[in-house]
């Protein structure tokens, strides 16, 4: 006789694996639903902005502080130990001081060329603090304390003092989630600033180990880009507004095919220790279908 | 109810604290995992049921903010409860060797999946990195934090089941 029979005056109960079989199912099917479209993304964003968004709030405020005493503990002990490394650093930066004080010239001008400033400060950006990282260890998204409520939607652009975080993939009324450029699984599409050469920029967990992620599909037919050249976000990208600072160049490899390039780069914004982000309320202007 | 209650405020005070606070003193960048820990614990304390729905809601909770379908934490942690469940029988509260050795391996086959089904599919092929790295440190720390973690749990459960038993005296 099948156990999920109801006999008489006893209380009805759903055996272990019957329950199993049917959630199994039904996550399945949820996976396959939402692997395309975001059906549920609405009213579930909702719940969890009500339930658990205000929680985080407040408890991320106690582990940053918490973080930050221990931070100072660690710190105090290096503190001795730079003094002296950063007595005959001295040294050295006032020679390479006067080197860059030429290279200053030179920026400016390039500056003027590509009316950086200008576009960064025409956006209109709003201010938000991360009150939640992710749940794992493998990948780098986080949620910030704003939401719809304050105009952010899908897609916008977030950057923390003068380089690309990432963008907003998920929003909720008060709270959205980032995804970071250095998460394993997204992809920038990029451009060198001095020779506009475009390239693609790849999130790598191996490698964000050492402070560093992957670029590839560099075309640089004239060879002239060279390492600590910047690269901004590209003006083709369908996500991304151009002229944002992702990193500088830190190793340069030609690629076995003889055409394109690849290599590390070190990102404009140190992950580890952000806390606030601005997120740019304009989107990319895309085709209308 | 007040079990359903009780579950409930565990499961997302595991949540909130493993996003938030444990993000403040992760060692190296590697935070425990609670869930893990609250999922296989219901398992072999309660059984396979117990053990199959809180980790359906811890996962489903992860799905909602950090995941990219709905669902598919869920479906890891829940096997992750059903198959702790399984050493029920086995469980006795005054041992402390059979839940460690039971977390320690839930904890490392959660690493694995997630290498085999979100980094090796993308043709991520240094197992030998991620494991060092990622999953080694996450099942020492999350071992640490078991031993403060589980003693809570177990007095959670018994408090609860006493309470249970008087209840049923209770009726008869």
């Amino acid at each position: 006789m099948s156990p999920i029979v109801k006999r008489k005056g006893e209380k009805f109960t759903l055996p272990g694996k019957y329950l199993l079989f049917i959630l199994t199912i039904l996550c399945a099917g949820s996976v396959i639903l939402t692997l395309k479209t975001n059906i549920f993304s609405g009213p579930l964003n909702a719940v969890v902005g009500w339930a658990i968004v205000p929680f985080e709030r407040g408890i991320s405020t106690v582990g940053s502080w918490l973080s930050n005493r221990s931070e100072e503990l660690v710190q105090i002990r290096d503190l001795l130990e730079e003094n002296a490394r950063l007595k005959a650093q001295v040294d050295e930066l006032t020679i390479e001081n006067n080197v860059l004080q030429q290279n200053r010239y030179e920026l400016n001008n390039l500056r003027q060329l590509y009316k950086l400033d200008a576009q960064y400060e025409g956006y209109d950006k709003v201010g938000a603090r991360i009150i939640a990282r992710d749940a794992g260890n493998w990948f780098h998204s986080f949620v910030i304390d704003k939401g719809a409520d304050d105009g952010i939607s899908m897609d916008m652009n977030v950057i923390a003092g003068s380089g690309l975080v990432g963008r907003i993939v998920d929003v909720g009324a008060n709270w959205a989630k980032v995804t970071s450029i250095i998460a394993d699984n997204s992809n920038v599409s990029g451009k060198m600033l001095a020779t506009s050469d475009h390239l693609i920029v790849s999130g790598d967990l191996e490698m964000y180990g050492q402070g560093v992620i992957r670029f590839e599909q560099l075309v640089d037919s004239a060879d002239k880009v060279v390492e600590g050249d910047k690269i901004v976000t590209s003006n083709i990208s369908d996500k991304y507004l151009p002229n944002i600072l992702i990193g500088y160049i830190s190793t340069l490899e030609k690629d076995a095919n003889n055409i394109t390039k690849s290599g590390l780069l070190t990102p404009a914004v140190d992950f580890e220790h952000l806390e606030e982000v601005l997120v740019i309320l304009e989107l990319k202007q895309t085709l209308e279908e | 109810m007040k079990r359903v209650i009780a579950m409930g405020l565990l499961i997302l005070i595991c949540f909130v604290l493993q996003c938030t606070l444990f993000h403040g003193l992760s060692f190296g960048g590697i935070i425990p995992n609670l869930l893990v820990v609250l999922a296989a614990s219901f398992g072999f304390m309660r059984g396979e049921k117990s053990g199959l729905i809180t980790g359906c809601i811890s996962g489903l909770l992860i799905d909602i903010f950090f995941g990219s379908t709905i669902g598919f934490y869920a479906l890891i942690y829940m096997y992750i409860g059903y198959v702790n469940g399984k050493f029920h029988n086995i469980f006795y509260p005054e041992d402390i060797k059979l839940p460690m050795v039971l977390i320690i391996g839930s904890d490392l086959f959660y690493g694995i999946i997630c290498y085999i089904l979100l980094f090796l599919m993308r043709a991520r092929f240094h197992f030998g990195y991620y494991f060092i790295h990622i999953i080694l440190p996450e099942i020492v720390y999350t071992t640490l934090v078991t031993l403060f973690l589980y003693p809570i749990v177990l007095w959670i459960n018994r408090k609860l089941e006493a309470g249970e038993r008087q209840n049923e005296k209770k009726f008869v």
